[in-house]
């Protein structure tokens, strides 16, 4: 089956006044319809470059510098502005990390809902209120009718996150993109608001790419991962393949560094040093200088992906798996 | 939002009992109210009979609260050069400010506004480099100076403009305006503009910021992300949140351009409060300019008092912090 979205060797480039920084570096990732893919790694990986990348909505002096990015079969990382506008918000909806500062302070919900369906189709205001109220129940929001009138301050984190769900239900897109939807918000609302997405995704046959640092939440959510290291896809396979069988070292300390895997007693693990700056990317594989299996080759060489297992399409970029490097 | 609109009421009143405190002060240490009355044959000792049935040898508060009673009567006393009530010399006077304040306030929101936007949406436009530049050499050239090169350039070399004068007013009930007539624009036009070039600058820099903030903000990001159209996310969007902080500002600069006034007015001879208030300096006639203090002050307050409840009812977040 053809994939819904289908990105190849991506480059996402900064140009800094110091010099051109590469924030994503020659990525690939494909999605099928109705999958949900959860992309992985630490604060500054360049998750939310790719993300955003996709619907060419990169903060300056961010462009995308190499690679294509296939949406239903079409190339649309070249779109004109007014092309990918089109769909923006239309088939690809975004949800924002933060629901206290994605919501426009002194514009009504009901006027930020009935814009975003009046941007991409032709129907009269009364409609498109029908059509916010009808998302606003799909999200669980009690007494609807009552709310298009209120201001975003009125609202708490919870509820206000499930109306930005309900701005991104609003066209019926293809693809929604979630960039740390519950990471703002309080454990117990985080649950609620993950099974929520999980429910529409599959009410409504939607593909979602969801955006976490949180190893744990992805493998609850999604079919398939990707784990990202500096810019790059280090390991990528089904849920259960990267959960129960890691072969990045990196994947391996993200997943010793999760509270369920801690043992009574010790403290939390944690993956030691930081991950690099976009300035200073060490040389050959860019974990070596954290990664407790490091051989000489790791140094000087750059690993390739590699597959783990051909059948089910897990790949790591680690000369450990490439047969490079003796574990 | 009615406890909210009660409480800044309450501290305008506030504010207006400190001005007229110190209006008072001034008037009870500089002024004298003998001589404004009566003329140099009546001798010392008549004076001081006069000054203890007027009661001016009270005490202070006394004589403060007197005053006070009759500036809520509107009676701030007479003026010892118009030998008419002070209120009403000002009244009289007020027209003329208001419609100078009015042109150059029009001036400054007119332009300001499209040529902040525009410098905000389009930093390296080459008309947003000439705005910003032009902007930092207007505010440092002091209003005066602008006053008198108009004069020399368009009055005296060009000839386009009268250089001094209200022109022709037409009484409107009492009210003599010159926004009717051909002649009282064109006196009006060299005044307003003088005035507005200390405000105009500043207010663009002022917009262009506060817009090129707000661009950068995560719901301009999301509205981008809906895929609303570059139009509807400035000019809604952005410039909806652009224009509370400027509201505020907007306020107080009105009240500064009240004190420019003073200048302006005197530079084109504009028969308003601000040249009244000189001349009444330079006479001593410290009932007036008392007068004009106070009643500058009431304006300065109750346009303040209004800018915040406006940006109450431009603001949701204030509204509904009122409402409990
Ligand atoms: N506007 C920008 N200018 C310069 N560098 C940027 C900009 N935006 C992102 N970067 C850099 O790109 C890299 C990736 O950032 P990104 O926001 O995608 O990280 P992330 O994986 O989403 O992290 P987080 O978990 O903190 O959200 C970081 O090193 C960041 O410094
Ligand atoms: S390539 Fe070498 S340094 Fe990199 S993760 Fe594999 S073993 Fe570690
Ligand atoms: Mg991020």
């Amino acid at each position: 089956m053809e994939p819904i979205l289908d990105i190849k060797n991506l480059d996402v480039k900064f140009a800094l006044r110091t010099g051109t920084v590469t924030a994503i570096d020659n990525l690939s990732l494909s999605l099928a319809k109705g999958e949900r893919l959860g992309i992985v790694g630490e604060s500054g990986a360049g998750k939310s470059v790719m993300g955003f990348s996709i619907i060419n909505l990169i903060r300056k002096p961010g462009y995308i510098a190499n690679g294509s990015i296939y949406f239903r079969g079409e190339e649309i990382s070249r779109y004109s502005e007014e092309e990918i506008r089109a769909i923006r918000g239309n088939r690809i909806s975004t949800i924002f990390q933060d629901p206290m500062m994605a919501l426009n302070p002194v514009l009504t919900i009901g006027t930020q809902m009935t814009e975003a369906i009046l941007a991409h189709m032709d129907m009269t205001q009364e409609e498109a209120e029908r059509i916010a109220l009808e998302k606003l129940a799909k999200v669980h929001i009690p007494a609807p009718e009552k709310r298009l009138n209120q201001y975003p301050h009125e609202f708490s984190g919870g509820m206000r996150q499930r109306i930005i769900i309900a701005i991104s239900l609003l066209t019926d897109p293809d693809l929604i993109i979630a960039d740390e939807p519950t990471t703002a918000l309080d454990v117990t609302i985080q649950a609620e608001i993950m099974d929520l997405l999980i429910e529409l995704c599959e009410s409504e046959g939607m593909s979602l790419i969801l955006i976490t640092h949180d190893l744990g939440v992805v493998s609850e959510v999604t079919e398939r991962i990707a784990v990202m290291y500096a810019g790059r896809v280090i390991e990528t396979g089904p849920t259960e393949a990267i959960i129960k069988n890691p072969q990045h070292p990196y994947t391996q300390g993200l997943l010793k560094a999760l509270p369920e895997s801690r043992t009574p007693g010790e403290p939390l693990y944690q993956i030691p040093g930081m991950m690099p700056t976009l300035t200073d990317i060490p040389p050959g594989c860019a974990f070596n200088p954290r990664c407790p299996m490091r051989g000489e080759i790791c140094i000087t060489k750059r690993p390739e992906a590699a597959f783990a297992d051909e059948h089910t399409g897990h790949m790591a970029a680690c000369h450990l798996v490439s047969g490079d490097l003796a574990s | 939002m009615f406890a909210f609109t009660v409480k800044r009421i309450l501290q305008a009143l506030f504010v207006m009992l400190i001005i007229s405190l110190l209006g008072f002060s001034i008037k009870h240490e500089f002024g004298d109210p003998i001589r404004d009355m009566v003329g140099i044959q009546v001798s010392v000792k008549d004076r001081e009979i006069l000054r203890e049935t007027m009661g001016l040898n009270d005490p202070f508060i006394t004589q403060y609260a007197r005053f006070l009673k009759n500036a809520a009567h509107g009676d701030l006393g007479t003026s010892f050069f118009y030998k008419k009530p002070a209120m009403h010399v000002i009244l009289s006077k007020a027209p003329a400010t208001i419609e100078l304040v009015f042109a150059s306030s029009l001036i400054v929101i007119l332009i300001s506004i499209p040529v902040g936007i525009f410098a905000a949406i389009k930093p390296r436009h080459w008309f947003s480099r000439i705005a910003m530049g032009g902007s930092i050499v207007g505010v440092s050239i002091p209003v005066f100076l602008t006053a008198i090169l108009m004069i020399y350039l368009f009055s005296i070399t060009l000839g386009w403009f009268p250089s001094y004068g209200r022109g022709e007013t037409v009484d409107l009930w009492g009210w003599h305006t010159g926004l009717l007539t051909a002649d009282g624009l064109r006196h009006l036009i060299m005044p307003a503009i003088a005035l507005s070039s200390i405000m105009l600058p500043l207010f663009i820099r002022l917009i262009r910021s506060e817009m090129m903030e707000v661009l950068e903000t995560e719901y301009i990001r999301f509205a981008y992300a809906k895929g609303l159209k570059k139009k509807r996310i400035w000019f809604i969007h952005a410039f909806k949140n652009t224009l509370l902080p400027v509201i505020t500002v907007g306020g107080v600069q009105l009240g500064i351009m009240l004190a420019y006034t003073i200048l302006t007015e005197t530079v084109f001879q504009w028969a308003g409060m601000g040249f009244m208030f000189l001349e009444s300096v330079q006479r001593s006639d410290t009932t007036l300019l008392v007068a004009y203090i106070i009643f500058v002050g009431g304006v300065f307050v109750i346009v303040n008092t209004m800018v915040d409840i406006i940006y109450g009812l431009v603001n949701p977040t204030i509204r509904v912090s009122g409402r409990k």
